[in-house]
């Protein structure tokens, strides 16, 4: 252990600023990316289910629609 | 020899491979990060000249590394999508360029954090940090101009060609401390195993290394399922995947 206590880990001999705002930046980079990558993951799962049911129903209707001509 | 890959040309059979790897990468990635950043902050010796600021290091050379290294990769899968018309490469360039982007934006920043309490200044533009910085533009082209084509195919191809121009930039930025006076000092770590710095300050560092390494397979694996998703809506697979889920 480099520091006697926890004020003097924060402030890390005046370079505690430097040192946060790195390890800030890079944390808040790699999170939002997880974030957005997680979320348009579902999105397209979502969006492709949707999709399908909407074919399904189309294509019900459509034999429906048949089978009432007959 | 090679048989064994061939299997993997199917996109099903890639996705249910990437599934299963990809909580592992994260394990792994969470794991590293924690001990490694802990070691880094809490345990490694300040440097004798930079002081305390010097344990940016753990994170701006990883980051920095992994930036080229990523490039060099997303360069040769977008030659091969080009030459061999991998759908799958096409797929996995897609994938990486937003990692590549985020590895690069962490370096340029980190450096200039990192540079006002070393050099007084956050910018300056020497060789080093200009090439970096081309770099970054040359990863969010490459994420541009997938998303600038209605046409999926079409636009891996522009992207494609952009990575493989690109990666002229990569050499230049890897020697640039040694073919320009820069402010930027050199490399410390020029081979693995043989660092220009003692081992309780080197050790730490292949800890945070491996830990990007990971996180950033965990990333671009999560990408990469959802590229695959997205270009196979219409195949059956995809159906039965998608039906299985809730929702």
């Amino acid at each position: 252990m480099q520091f006697s206590n926890f004020a003097e880990f924060i402030a890390m001999d005046g370079h505690g600023f430097y040192v946060w705002l790195s390890y800030g930046f890079t944390f808040a980079i790699f999170v939002i990316l997880a974030l957005f990558s997680n979320a348009r993951h579902h999105a397209t799962l979502a969006h492709i289910k949707r999709r399908y049911n909407r074919e399904k129903k189309l294509k019900q209707a459509a034999l429906e629609q048949n089978q009432g001509k007959r | 020899m090679w048989k064994w890959l061939h299997p993997y040309a199917n996109p099903e059979k890639t996705f249910h491979l990437t599934e299963k790897l990809t909580p592992w990468f994260g394990y792994l990635a969470m794991i590293l990060l924690a001990v490694g950043m802990t070691w880094a902050l809490l345990f490694v010796p300040p440097d004798y000249q930079q002081g305390n600021s010097f344990r940016i290091f753990y994170i701006h050379v990883p980051s920095a590394i992994l930036s080229l290294s990523v490039y060099v990769a997303m360069a040769i899968i977008a030659f091969s999508a080009l030459v061999w018309q991998l759908k799958l490469a096409d797929a996995s360039v897609a994938a990486i360029a937003p990692v590549g982007a985020a590895l690069t934006a962490v370096a340029l920043f980190t450096g200039a954090a990192w540079g006002k309490p070393t050099w007084g200044t956050w910018w300056v533009w020497d060789a080093r940090l200009t090439s970096q910085l081309i770099q970054l533009f040359l990863y969010l082209g490459v994420i541009a101009l997938h998303n600038a084509f209605e046409d999926k195919a079409q636009g891996s191809k522009a992207a494609g060609i952009l990575a493989i121009v690109g990666v002229v930039n990569v050499p230049i930025i890897k020697y640039s401390v040694e073919w320009w006076n820069t402010l930027h000092q050199g490399q410390t770590v020029t081979q693995i195993g043989k660092p220009a710095m003692t081992m309780d300050m080197y050790l730490p560092f292949v800890v945070c290394l491996f830990g990007f390494v990971f996180l950033i397979s965990w990333l671009i694996c999560l990408r990469f399922k959802t590229e695959l998703l997205e270009r196979n809506a219409t195949r059956p697979w995809v159906k039965d995947l998608v039906n299985q889920t809730e929702k």
